[in-house]
């Protein structure tokens, strides 16, 4: 019997086919997905904000985009998924009210995406597919067995990336 | 005090935040009240500081669909409040005020009902923010109001994010309003951590170490 794992805010956790993970109502916060397509290892992080060297109380690990993501791949490898065949999918980022100043805490939502995107390429990890930005929450659930990643938004339909 | 963080939080400095935000919510009942023109009563708000993994279930889980309203504040203290409140009892609210009879709890709200929306959340946050700056004397601005309707995480994730730069904990105020209907409204106080400072100054608990 298959189970969903879920990951909450400012978490990570990784699973093994046939397992899925999921995160609810991703807002501002992006949820990155990883898998080795061959091992079918995989894992999901829900991270909030872009970067631990900003901020003065970074010790919450899966809580920035560039701690979050080596952890996660660090955990996916340990598991036996091979480092070189990691791929990526990313969703969220969303900007939740149309709320424009100059106050970059605001715009939060871009900048987690494009921390999250320098990251992984940094690390040398592909993102297949990203569903990003706009203005509405996601719920992700994604599958390691065939790297289906399905999001869920209030009055849309459901689509897989 | 430059490094306070709401993570290590004394219980005194909670009792304080507690019980400035049972006033702000009692202030916001009446205001509430008047708006719809009928009694509300309020039950004894609750004050939670919560890991930022267990908000969502707070709410009835994280793709709860729920209403929330966003002002920014400006004046001696920078910052932003949040009014929460599921889209059920958003709609109530709604067809009161407009008093153009009940529509069903899924309808959606179209562009007058939204900006009636914004303006129950302007007046209840606005009355929360005058009594705050009574109590401490501080000037308060609020913005304009902004509104978005959506999973209950997603629209947490905007403050959640602003107290993830300060530290692990999100303080929540749950506030339960009944007039026919049970209610169940969130606030949620969002100074920068010199305003958590400053409000506890001016009333006189700055020289208390944390």
């Amino acid at each position: 019997m298959s189970q969903i794992i879920k990951v909450g805010m400012a978490d990570l956790n990784i699973c093994v086919s046939p397992d899925g993970i999921t995160t609810l109502g991703l807002g501002s916060c992006v949820g990155i997905a990883v898998r080795d397509p061959v091992t079918k290892i995989g894992g999901l992080a829900h991270i909030m904000l872009p970067d631990s060297k900003e901020i003065k109380n970074n010790s919450n690990i899966p809580k920035f985009a560039d701690t979050g993501i080596e952890e996660l791949i660090k955990r996916i490898v340990a598991k036996g998924a091979s480092r070189q065949r990691l791929v990526a999918k990313i969703a969220g980022g969303a900007q939740m009210f149309a709320f424009q100043s100059g106050n970059s805490a605001m715009r939060v939502g871009d900048r987690n995406v494009q921390a999250t995107l320098k990251k992984l390429k940094e690390m040398n990890i592909p993102v297949l597919a990203q569903d990003t930005g706009d203005s509405y929450g996601r719920t992700v659930i994604f599958y390691p067995e065939n790297g289906n990643f399905v999001i869920r938004a209030v009055g849309k339909p459901e689509k897989t990336i | 005090m430059g490094d306070m963080s709401l993570d290590n939080l004394s219980s005194q400095y909670f009792d304080v935040l507690k019980e400035l935000g049972n006033i702000g919510a009692g202030n916001a009942t009446t205001a509430l009240a008047q708006m719809i023109g009928t009694k509300v009563d309020m039950s004894v708000p609750q004050v939670r500081l919560l890991d930022f993994k267990d908000v969502g279930d707070m709410m009835g889980g994280a793709e709860q669909i729920m209403a929330g309203i966003y002002l920014a504040v400006e004046g001696d203290i920078d910052g932003s409040i949040m009014f929460l409140l599921n889209k059920n009892a958003a709609r109530h609210l709604v067809d009161k005020l407009m008093g153009t009879g009940h529509k069903p709890d899924e309808a959606d709200f179209d562009e007058v009902e939204l900006s009636a929306l914004k303006e129950v959340g302007n007046i209840i946050t606005g009355s929360y923010l005058n009594s705050l700056s009574m109590m401490t004397n501080l000037k308060l601005v609020p913005s304009i109001p902004f509104v978005a309707i959506d999973m209950a995480g997603a629209i947490l994730s905007v403050p959640a994010i602003q107290f993830g730069m300060m530290g692990d904990k999100i303080l929540l105020i749950e506030t339960q309003f009944f007039d026919e209907l049970k209610l169940s409204g969130y606030f949620i106080l969002l100074p920068d951590m010199d305003g958590y400072t400053k409000i506890l100054t001016s009333l006189g608990m700055g020289d208390i170490s944390i």
